[in-house]
């Protein structure tokens, strides 16, 4: 008899949590579906923004975002599954290279991050487009978070020399670039993945100025 | 009369089972978001919007869910509550999701949501429901804005600091000249169980007081009451 009711009782509960898990499980999607152009379309012009901000659009005249190099996985720019290169030119000629990279060692995970070299080495500008450093301590990585306005932090690397590259470690590490006290990790990270990406940059522009667009580098 | 029991319950939330300070729940992102008012308000605000939505949804389902699993259940419906809020502030409201964005998954973590949800509104009406589930959520805010605001001026002398990103052109205030140099611990965890334990013994001083005082002089106001109307002690209490 207590057989009975204990697999009826389970068979009921069961039934009720699958019902439940379904239509659940449906508004979710029925929600994701309506929403992902909304959201593609919002990503898409929140990247066309970063990207004026690290690379003015003076410098260059083609269709920046069809004008790519597929990277594979890349262990200089923290890429585990590939990225893209974005390359600007004005007139056919280099005049900069965009790159995806991701810096690994945040405080909180991942950092990732839009960095544009110019063609002459040269650090044009940074932007963190992901992350998750502390609100409060360790965001003013991303401007927005900055309570410095008129100089946010990552102003720092504007401009910064194909010389000063080698330079380009925080203060504590020997470098040149400075950082909030008690927050230095979010700002090393940071630091260390543009120096890298500089360095990815000069290495390889010749071959990366050169590939097929659209292709592999 | 039923006016009256909303009130009772807006009360309830807002002072004598207030999350933040009586209950001590959701310290999670209490402790993690409380460094300025900003950050600290965003998420009160998205709070009790999930926690009106939740109570009400649960409540209106209540008759549906099985005791023996309801927790799973509950958990499922808040889970999927708050994908759907994501979703919708980052297609509708981007300018406010880029604000907001990394505190709503992070309201899934607070156990206040599951323990409303399972005390209040698993055994109550919808419309009482959704009340308990705003007012816990103000309740909450309130906290959270006086941390906040503790742990903004003392730790690095400012006060609303980030407000433009929520209200372009307005700015936030530097309360020490630009030369205050800051003071660490209140910006990190540590500053954030320093400054709670002054909110809790500042309630419980005002509680105490209250009590002390009604103590003191119950035979003036409360027995001529009693004696003219006996319904009214019972609803004070």
């Amino acid at each position: 008899m207590s057989e009975t009711t204990a697999l009826g009782l389970s068979a009921r509960t069961g039934g009720v949590m699958v019902a439940f898990t379904v239509v659940f499980t449906a508004v979710m999607a029925f929600t994701y579906d309506a929403t992902r152009d909304q959201i593609q379309a919002s990503a898409t012009e929140e990247k066309m923004k970063l990207i004026s901000e690290v690379l003015p659009g003076t410098t260059y005249d083609n269709a920046l975002l069809e004008d790519y190099v597929r990277l594979g996985p890349t262990r200089e720019l923290g890429l585990d599954e590939g990225g893209r290169v974005y390359r600007a030119r004005k007139a056919g000629q280099p005049a900069a290279l965009l790159l995806e990279t991701t810096a690994p060692d945040g405080y909180s995970g991942r950092i990732d991050l839009i960095v544009a070299i110019n063609a002459d080495g040269s650090v044009s500008g940074v932007r963190a487009v992901n992350h998750r450093e502390t609100p409060g301590l360790g965001d003013y990585i991303d401007p927005r978070k900055d309570r410095d306005k008129k100089s946010p932090w990552i102003a720092q690397f504007s401009d910064l020399k194909a010389a000063d590259v080698p330079a380009c470690k925080v203060k504590k590490d020997g470098g040149q670039i400075t950082y909030h006290t008690g927050a230095t990790i979010s700002a090393r990270a940071v630091t260390n993945a543009v120096g890298r990406a500089a360095r990815f940059a000069a290495d390889n522009q010749n071959r990366l100025f050169a590939a097929k667009s659209g292709g592999p580098l | 009369m039923d006016f009256q029991a909303h009130k009772e319950i807006a009360w309830n939330g807002i002072w004598k089972q207030n999350t933040g300070v009586v209950q001590i729940l959701g310290l999670c992102p209490i402790l993690a978001i409380s460094t300025n008012v900003v950050n600290a308000v965003s998420l009160g605000l998205a709070t009790i919007l999930v926690m009106a939505l939740a109570n009400l949804a649960i409540s209106a389902l209540r008759n549906f869910i099985p005791y023996e699993i309801r927790i799973p259940v509950f958990i499922l419906i808040i889970a999927a509550l708050v994908t759907v809020v994501d979703l919708a502030f980052n297609a509708y409201l981007h300018e406010l999701y880029l604000v907001l964005g990394i505190f709503i998954p992070l309201i899934v973590t607070n156990c206040i949501v599951l323990a409303r949800v399972e005390a209040f509104a698993a055994k109550n009406e919808p419309a009482h429901s959704t009340t308990d589930g705003i007012a816990m959520g103000v309740g909450l805010t309130l906290v959270l804005a006086v941390l906040g605001a503790m742990r903004e001026i003392v730790g690095s002398g400012t006060l609303f600091s980030g407000i433009e990103m929520i209200f372009p052109g307005t700015e936030g205030l530097t309360l020490f000249g630009d030369n205050y140099p800051g003071f660490l611990v209140a910006i990190l965890p540590p500053g954030a169980f320093i400054a709670l334990g002054f909110l809790i013994a500042g309630r419980n001083w005002i509680e105490a007081r209250k009590q002390a005082r009604a103590r003191a002089n119950p035979p003036a106001s409360g027995a001529p009451q009693a004696s003219v109307e006996p319904s009214a002690p019972a609803e004070a209490a």
